[in-house]
């Protein structure tokens, strides 16, 4: 056997590890490069998101970690100029697959903004429009059902006491906290197997923060979350996986504790340090 | 220290003169409509009448009244509406929600803002050659009100946008990021918090229409038929021809009955323009973002 060969069956082996390996990942990045026009965003990413916990994205402004997040669920793409390079599993399918339906790409992995943006129809109806988008409307659920489904996704965000009282009212109507736990309520009823959330807490005040926090406690162990965040203290309370980038780049990812105690590298000592971003 | 300079009280003196002057103006901009308002209702109400309004006009049209006239204005303005909302609102859609933003958009865009600045009599002389003669309609009021509905098309198309502008974008993204296709999107939130614009557009563009005379000339409108039409391929009287005619080619006409005909066409816009406003009160209590 010559060298070329040993090589390249050394390579398949290790595939072949990673794709049995990949059953603990909910995703997994390979070389992952992304230009918004001329301007290269990520540089060769490869990532593995463990299933079921949560994952910080840290780094200063324009490191990628949003780009990152905007590509797991592909609405980057809704740019004309974007342009993807490299390979995106979820749950061990190519999301940039041939046969790969957007909208079900979008109903499993769910996103979350730095602004709220409930839609301005009630409560009620903000929790059931992802639900109403993909089932057949001529096939009712029965009211009982619909108000379980209701109650649960509420529930399960720690908003249903402020609001089972006025689930009829405007939704555009709430403080921005409730506003956001909305959004993330919204997301709950089609099941989704992946969160992904931008900044969610950045327009909100302590006391805000603190109750986003304690839900996404809450979820942690049914979803797969990546949170993205400006907030050292933040990725430090409320993640199990840190992962820092720096220019596009990802520099570190590792346990969350580690991160912030031992930093391999010094660029993310700096960071976590306030020394720069 | 604080006590004006020479400068300061020269700048408040020729801020308040040039208020005042202002001022003047925006009173002469209401004194017209003052002065037609009250000139027609003291010249034209005491034409008014149960048999003014319901009645044929009679006697060479010097006496009676003006039902088939304003039967025919309404039969114009709504097969004119039936053609111009849903193309226009379709159009709007298209260009604001589906349409890439490229040279094609943008020549469809100066295009529509175009037709919107073509005289009226000049679509009527396209109403003539298209819908009277080449699509052999004849005059009737479909080849009249089809050439109103493209004269109003422009302005439906754009208060069509503008409204579904309007709707922050951050709902569209919270839609597709659910996975909605874009007429979900459309469908379900951005045409409900549009439709108040959309149909303030449409009503003003009503009472526009109503008033319409040049298109309707040669395309539908007749001059005398004392019957109201039974079909979309009949002609009919209209408000706005019989007032001209009545006023400029009809002999011996008492004073009293174009005053009386203009009060109620007036009337019918001022209706109709209150009625938008009044829909747009109504849908806004309800929008709140």
């Amino acid at each position: 056997m010559d060298r070329q060969a040993v090589i390249r069956d050394a390579k398949h082996s290790a595939e072949a590890q990673q794709s049995s390996a990949t059953s603990q990942y909910a995703i997994v990045t390979q070389d992952l490069n992304v230009w918004y026009g001329d301007f290269q965003a990520l540089y060769d990413v490869t990532l593995n998101i463990k299933k079921d916990i949560i994952t910080s994205l840290i780094g200063p402004s324009g490191c990628g970690k949003s780009t990152f997040l905007r590509s797991i669920n592909r609405i980057n793409e809704r740019l004309s100029y974007v342009r993807i390079d490299g390979s995106i599993t979820v749950y061990d399918h190519n999301i940039y697959g041939d046969h790969v339906e957007l909208a079900q790409v979008r109903k499993q992995i769910g996103m979350v903004f730095q602004r709220p943006n409930p839609l301005p129809i009630s409560i009620r109806d903000n929790v059931l429009f992802g639900l109403s988008i993909h089932s057949e409307s001529r096939k009712k659920l029965p009211r009982n059902e619909v108000d379980d489904i209701v109650e649960q996704a509420l529930q399960q965000v720690l908003l249903w006491h402020t609001v089972k009282d006025r689930l009829g009212r405007k939704a555009t109507e709430l403080s921005l906290e409730e506003q956001q736990k909305l959004c993330i309520a919204r997301l709950l009823p089609i099941k989704p197997t992946i969160l992904l959330m931008d900044e969610p807490c950045s327009a909100l005040d302590a006391k805000g923060t603190e109750a986003v926090e304690e839900l996404l406690w809450g979820l942690r162990g049914r979803y797969t979350i990546v949170i993205v965040t400006h907030n050292m203290a933040q990725a430090r309370r409320a993640s199990d996986e840190c992962i820092f980038m720096l220019m596009g780049k990802v520099i570190e990812h590792t346990p969350t504790a580690e991160m912030f105690v031992t930093p391999a590298h010094k660029e993310t000592a700096d960071y976590i340090e306030g020394r720069y971003g | 220290m604080f006590a004006a300079s020479g400068l300061n009280s020269r700048n408040n003196r020729r801020q308040a003169l040039i208020r005042i002057l202002f001022m003047l103006m925006t009173g002469l901009l209401i004194l017209p409509v003052l002065i037609i308002l009250t000139t027609l209702l003291y010249k034209g109400g005491p034409a008014i009448s149960f048999e003014f309004l319901f009645g044929n006009p009679t006697n060479g049209m010097t006496e009676g009244g003006i039902f088939p006239a304003l039967v025919g204005t309404i039969w114009l303005v709504a097969v004119a509406l039936l053609f111009s909302v849903p193309l226009g609102v379709a159009a709007a859609i298209y260009l604001s929600e589906f349409a890439a933003e490229n040279w094609f958009t943008r020549a469809i865009n100066l295009a529509i803002i175009n037709l919107a600045g073509v005289p009226s009599i000049v679509h009527a002389l396209f109403g003539v050659g298209a819908f009277v003669l080449f699509m052999d309609f004849g005059t009737s009021i479909l080849a009249a009100s089809l050439t109103l509905a493209i004269m109003t098309l422009p302005v439906v198309i754009v208060a069509t946008r503008e409204s579904l502008q309007a709707v922050p974008y951050a709902f569209r993204e919270a839609c597709w990021n659910m996975g909605a296709t874009r007429w979900q999107t459309i469908r379900r939130v951005v045409l409900p918090n549009a439709v108040s614009g959309i149909l303030t557009g449409v009503i003003l563009e009503v009472s526009r229409t109503a008033g319409e005379t040049a298109p309707i000339m040669f395309t539908g409108a007749a001059f005398f038929l004392p019957f109201l039409p039974e079909s979309v391929f009949d002609q009919t009287m209209a408000m706005s021809l019989h007032l001209f005619v009545i006023s400029t080619q009809v002999p011996g006409v008492p004073d009293e009955l174009p005053f009386g005909v203009a009060l109620v066409l007036i009337a019918m816009v001022l209706i109709m323009n209150s009625f938008s406003i009044a829909l747009r009160i109504y849908l806004r209590v309800n929008k709140k973002w």
